[in-house]
């Protein structure tokens, strides 16, 4: 009976965590949408930010990364 | 999860199973299973030093060298293009020159030739000027002989006329007298 | 643990990434060799067939591995270049191992049977350590105690300096956590959805409902396969370029 308890709050927790997800969506979503509002400003310095841009997206979905990463560990780990 | 390949496995799933109270079906995650992490960084750092070791050994000179040979054969292949383009140029100002010297030469020999038709000419003009002339001089003579002797014929005709008619009126005519009446009058 | 009992489907995602021996069904010793040796072996065959067998000929005008291999080399060679400077160079071959190694586990972890040396903690926590090692050395090593001035913000407002240089030195060792964790979480992600969608493939075979859901998950797969593939070259990718940011901080400290 107490695993029980104990396991719906881990995977009650695991649903919880998953909204970080939609944090991270929300994210990736703004630094993309900025980069293009940008580059259609400007094109010609468009290029050059690439990386920048991948950087940008890559801090964002690792937060994203980081929720998925608690729901896993409730799931099979706790 | 139902894997219980190894010991250390069901070692976690125990842990894990203290807290949860269900260790039977739950092994936890993989990737916190540390009896294995020995393994994966032996082989992983025995896979990165084998790479690294290809990489700096045989892969990269091989590649900077393809990529520095191939930047040198393309920059020699634009000097030699442009060579090319300067033995081009210097073949077309040579074709202008000897355009320009056969076009100086042509005219230089018109030139030339005019001068010496116009010579020719100007010989022909004087040496005709000059038998034009020669011939008026002769010519003249003759007229002025001409004149001269009739000039002559006139004074003896009239001094022949004038001894006659005189004669002839019944004077004794004295011939040197008359002449000299005849040559006074002429020549006034 | 996520048995459905009622219609008989069963979960396993975390099943792929389980370590287990080549031969027979012992423990797992250091020197075992397992499905994880196994295709780190397969990486390294790969970059030696690319970048070695691909190149032999050494072609003026290249075949077609021999220029992937000039690109894959142009690539992170001008990303060095740009992002960590001329001085950076030193350190070409090093990044340029990360940079082979993550993108083969990664693009041959999506093989189906594969296993992805890339998806485990263990594994990216090394390849993160190493650099925030290399990358703390190299810059104590050319900077001296100037080194330290990487976390004392000169620009900022005196006051706030030595909060800003705590928050600063916080996130210089949250660096390694969060380039391991990325890498790892990006890759384990993306094969877990993989397999979630596949568990619910079968479901046409069991009952009714599964005349939309398997086409359904089917299509979800094929979509999830397109952006793991998306992924593991990005993730690479920005291993190989934050690499080359830590190391151009180590290099030049003074921001």
């Amino acid at each position: 009976m107490e695993g029980d308890i104990v396991q719906m709050g881990a995977y009650i927790g695991a649903g919880l965590a998953c909204m970080g997800m939609g944090g991270a969506a929300v994210g990736v979503g703004n630094v993309a949408g900025n980069f293009l509002s940008g580059a259609l400003r400007n094109p010609s310095a468009a290029a050059g930010q690439t990386a920048t841009l991948f950087i940008g997206i890559a801090f964002a979905e690792a937060l994203g990364i980081f929720s998925f990463l608690v729901a896993l560990l409730l799931m099979f780990a706790v | 999860m139902a894997t219980e390949t190894h010991e250390a496995a069901s070692e976690m799933a125990h842990d894990a199973a203290q807290a949860a109270g269900h260790a039977a079906e739950s092994a936890g995650m993989p990737q916190l299973d540390f009896a294995t992490f020995g393994n994966q960084i032996f082989w992983l750092l025995v896979t990165l030093v084998v790479i690294w070791w290809v990489l700096s050994r045989i892969a990269l000179p091989r590649i900077g060298a393809v990529l520095a040979d191939r930047q040198a054969t393309i920059a020699g292949d634009l000097s030699a293009a442009e060579d090319y383009k300067a033995k081009a140029k210097d073949a077309e100002a040579a074709y202008e020159k000897a355009l320009a010297d056969a076009r100086r030469q042509a005219q230089k020999i018109v030139a030339e030739a005019r001068a010496d038709i116009q010579k020719d000419l100007d010989a022909a003009t004087a040496q005709a000027d000059a038998e034009i002339s020669a011939r008026t001089v002769e010519s003249e003579a003759r007229i002025a002989e001409i004149r001269a002797g009739a000039m002559e014929a006139v004074e003896t005709v009239a001094k022949d006329t004038a001894l006659e008619i005189v004669a002839a009126l019944g004077g004794k005519a004295d011939a040197k007298t008359v002449g000299a009446a005849i040559n006074a009058r002429l020549k006034g | 643990m996520a048995e459905e009992a009622g219609t008989g489907l069963v979960f396993h995602p975390m099943d792929q990434f389980i370590v287990k021996p080549l031969f027979g069904d012992g423990p797992v010793h250091w020197y075992t060799p397992t499905n994880a040796m196994l295709w780190m072996a397969i990486s390294v065959l790969a970059v030696i067939l690319l970048l070695v067998i691909g190149t032999r000929g050494r072609a003026v005008i290249p075949t077609r591995i021999q220029s992937i291999a000039e690109l894959a080399y142009g690539f992170i060679h001008k990303m060095v270049e740009d992002v960590a400077g001329k001085d950076g160079l030193k350190f070409f071959p090093y990044i340029f191992t990360l940079f082979l190694f993550i993108v083969f586990s990664n693009f041959l972890g999506l093989l189906p049977k594969a296993f992805t040396p890339t998806s485990h903690i263990a594994v990216t926590a090394v390849l993160a350590v190493l650099v925030f090692v290399t990358v703390t050395v190299v810059g104590f090593v050319k900077n001296g105690a100037s080194f330290l001035g990487l976390f004392w913000v000169s620009s900022a407002p005196l006051a706030l300096r030595p909060v800003l240089a705590l928050i600063e030195v916080i996130s210089y060792f949250v660096r390694p956590v969060s380039h391991s964790i990325r890498l790892a979480g990006n890759m384990m992600a993306g094969h877990a959805v993989i397999k979630v969608f596949a568990a619910f493939a079968p479901l046409v075979l069991m009952s009714g409902i599964g005349v939309v859901v398997t086409p359904l998950s089917i299509i979800a797969i094929t979509a999830m396969y397109g952006l793991e593939m998306l992924v593991a070259f990005i993730q690479a990718y920005v291993f190989t370029i934050l690499t080359c940011v830590y190391l151009k901080d180590a290099l030049h400290p003074h921001h």
